[in-house]
């Protein structure tokens, strides 16, 4: 196991290094720069910014001293927010988003295992039909849809939650809503049709047949082994979640890392578009780890390999 | 002949040996008519009637979008001073004096925006385009994913380790900065081919089109291929691919007769649930400002722009919302029957 451990870290710190590697160079084939936008400044003025941030060195070698930087745990300063450095930048912006982020995929769990597991069990009566129609329904409709919907009845029409912000727990109310609305669906989605898969198993038949009531039996067959797949989604879904979706962040105005991604990407912040996309990148690999080790926690028969 | 009472032979009559009449055959026989592949896929297609409904659903959007604004009497671009911002079914001071005068004004079922232009034949235009990126990209994306995830499955190796390492990589960077910055990188070089004499089209067509496309391709190809690496693998072991190796067919040969066309069933299926995704990604970026160019819309910017007046003309903006929220659910229930239809591990 802590061999297994180790290998998986070894690994995700190559592919960290990879996504570094191509996002670096992708980044600055793309034609334009961080300088080249808005007002135009004197070539003077442009290439003593250039200078300054080592812009006027050969790609390989701003490469070569991004990365050592980049291991020292120094990931350079903004090019476009003078003063700020990427890591206080991520360090503000990431707790907002993980926190809007963190209470989405609580909701989502929280709604979308129960569910599943009530339509699996009353499979073809109305009870099934509606989370059916309800999950099909939430898979369909694009974020942006939901959260312009929320913004119209609940904040603008009803007045009950404030529209932008996020200072009191008001203003998490349509963010969690908007963040939460697919993941439940598909998590609804994967337990119906895995629970499906395990009620059907002789050993839930056994388990009945040896005298184990109901709810044992639920919950310690049924429920262990028709989690797993679920547990598979919800790890790449907690990172995309925990770094921010930039639609809902830009529609309620919330001031979260999905945002400040965008904006640094259509801005060409390149030490903020690598800060940025190495620790989103960190956090998938990551839980991709996690994701394997619960998975071998939750179902001991899984070899690990 | 005298028959023996005792006699244990069976009494013959020359009846018995007529031959049998083509209607007496026929009760004999017990087998049915074979059924192929397609038609047992497709009666069960058919009994669905969600499946249905929705592929009822899909045909008319798809003509409302690609043939009824060739006889609609406003266009897309078309902007009608003094009619801004109209409600849905409302008439500017101007119209309303031209019914006066007995002409037949035709109605703005959904109002005008607030450029004066017709939002519903807006909104079909829209949805032409989104249904266009949908299947165009999702085309593209099915040659490619099913060309590389075959390669990968079938020569195994290096091949194969090369290629799921770079599908690993392509799920792991945020698609979202690869689509920024490939559309970045794209619209230069798109624009440069377009003054280029034969390549006018892409200015027809529209640079920002073909960058999505060439996006999409460039990005969404990784699912198919995983998909069906993950078939191939198994099919390749069977005793039909080793016959053909056999008999001289060569790889590609095999790829092609025997190994993709029997994942036919996932590749449509997959195909079909791509469609959907591929909407869906395209009105996100449209939504991002990164779709399709003015004055062209896609659904996705349709929505976006009506945000910004959503106090005022909500309606602006349920229409595109409605519709693209359809569009996609009709997809995915149609990519659910027919999985249901073809996928031959469903079949019990």
């Amino acid at each position: 196991m802590i061999k297994y451990i180790i290998k998986r870290l070894v690994l995700a710190f190559v592919t960290i290094f990879t996504v570094a590697t191509l996002t670096f160079f992708l980044m600055n084939m793309v034609p334009g720069g961080p300088f080249l936008s808005e007002k135009a400044i004197s070539p003077k003025a442009q290439a003593a910014l250039e200078a300054k941030y080592g812009l006027d060195k050969p790609l390989f070698q701003q490469y070569l001293t991004y990365i050592s930087d980049a291991m020292h745990g120094d990931f350079g300063d903004s090019l476009k927010q003078r003063g700020r450095t990427v890591s206080s930048i991520i360090a503000t912006k990431f707790p907002v988003s993980a926190r809007v982020g963190g209470v989405s995929i609580i909701v989502a769990l929280c709604f979308g295992i129960p569910l599943g597991c009530i339509a699996a069990l009353n499979r073809g009566k109305p009870v099934d039909n509606i989370i059916s129609v309800l999950s099909t329904c939430g898979i369909a409709v694009p974020s942006f849809v939901i959260c312009t919907v929320l913004m119209y009845f609940l904040g603008v029409h009803l007045g009950w939650f404030p529209t932008f912000g996020l200072t009191s727990w008001k203003h998490y109310v349509m963010p969690v809503i908007a963040l939460s609305f697919y993941p439940t669906a598909y998590i609804m989605r994967l337990m119906r049709s895995s629970m499906l898969d395990v009620l059907g198993q002789d050993y839930m038949r056994t388990a009945r047949a040896k005298g184990l009531s109901q709810f044992v039996s639920l919950f310690k067959h049924a429920l262990r082994n028709a989690i797993l797949p679920v547990i598979t989604y919800v790890g790449p879904m907690t990172a995309y979640t925990l770094t921010g979706s930039f639609i809902v962040e830009k529609i309620f105005t919330i001031p979260g890392l999905g945002g400040e991604f965008i904006g640094s990407i259509t801005n060409r912040d390149y030490t903020v578009i690598m800060g940025t996309t190495i620790f989103l990148a960190t956090i998938m690999v990551f839980m991709n780890v996690i994701v394997d080790i619960v998975y071998k926690l939750v179902d001991p028969r899984i070899k690990l390999k | 002949m005298k028959s023996n009472p005792l006699s244990f032979q069976s009494k013959l009559n020359p009846d018995d040996f007529v031959l049998a009449t083509a209607e007496e055959k026929e009760s004999l026989v017990v087998m049915r008519e074979s059924v192929s592949f397609w038609k047992d896929g497709l009666r069960r297609l058919v009994k669905n009637k969600v499946a249905m409904a929705s592929l009822i659903v899909i045909v008319i959007v798809m003509i409302f979008s690609f043939i009824v604004p060739a006889f609609y009497p406003y266009t897309y671009e078309t902007q009608i001073r003094g009619s801004e911002n109209l409600a849905p079914m409302e008439y500017s001071a101007e119209e309303l004096a031209r019914k006066e005068a007995g002409e037949d004004v035709f109605p703005h079922f959904l109002g005008t925006d607030k450029l004066g232009r017709d939002y519903a034949i807006r909104i079909m235009m829209g949805s032409r385009i989104s249904l266009l990126v949908g299947l165009i990209a999702t085309a593209i994306i099915l040659v490619i994913g099913s060309v590389v995830g075959s390669i990968a499955a079938f020569f195994g190796g290096w091949i194969d380790l090369v290629i799921m390492r770079v599908v690993d990589i392509i799920y792991t960077i945020p698609d979202i900065l690869l689509i920024v910055l490939l559309s970045f990188a794209l619209k230069d070089t798109l624009e440069g081919l377009a003054t280029i004499p034969g390549f006018g089209w892409v200015q027809v067509v529209g640079t920002n089109l073909i960058s999505i496309f060439i996006v999409f391709a460039l990005l969404y190809w990784v699912g198919m291929a995983r998909m069906v690496r993950s078939q191939i693998l198994m099919l390749k072991e069977n005793e039909y691919v080793t016959a053909a190796r056999a008999l001289g067919a060569t790889s590609g040969r095999i790829i092609k007769k025997h190994l993709l066309t029997n994942c036919i069933g996932t590749l449509i299926v997959t195909t079909t649930l791509q469609i959907p995704s591929s909407i869906f990604t395209e009105s996100f970026l449209s939504f991002l400002g990164l779709g399709v160019a003015v004055p062209l819309p896609s659904l996705g910017s349709l929505a976006s722009e009506a945000i910004n007046g959503l106090n005022t003309y909500p309606y602006l903006l349920f229409a595109p919302a409605l519709l693209i929220s359809l569009i996609i659910l009709s997809f995915n229930l149609l990519g659910d029957g027919l999985r249901d239809a073809f996928d031959p591990k469903l079949k019990n």
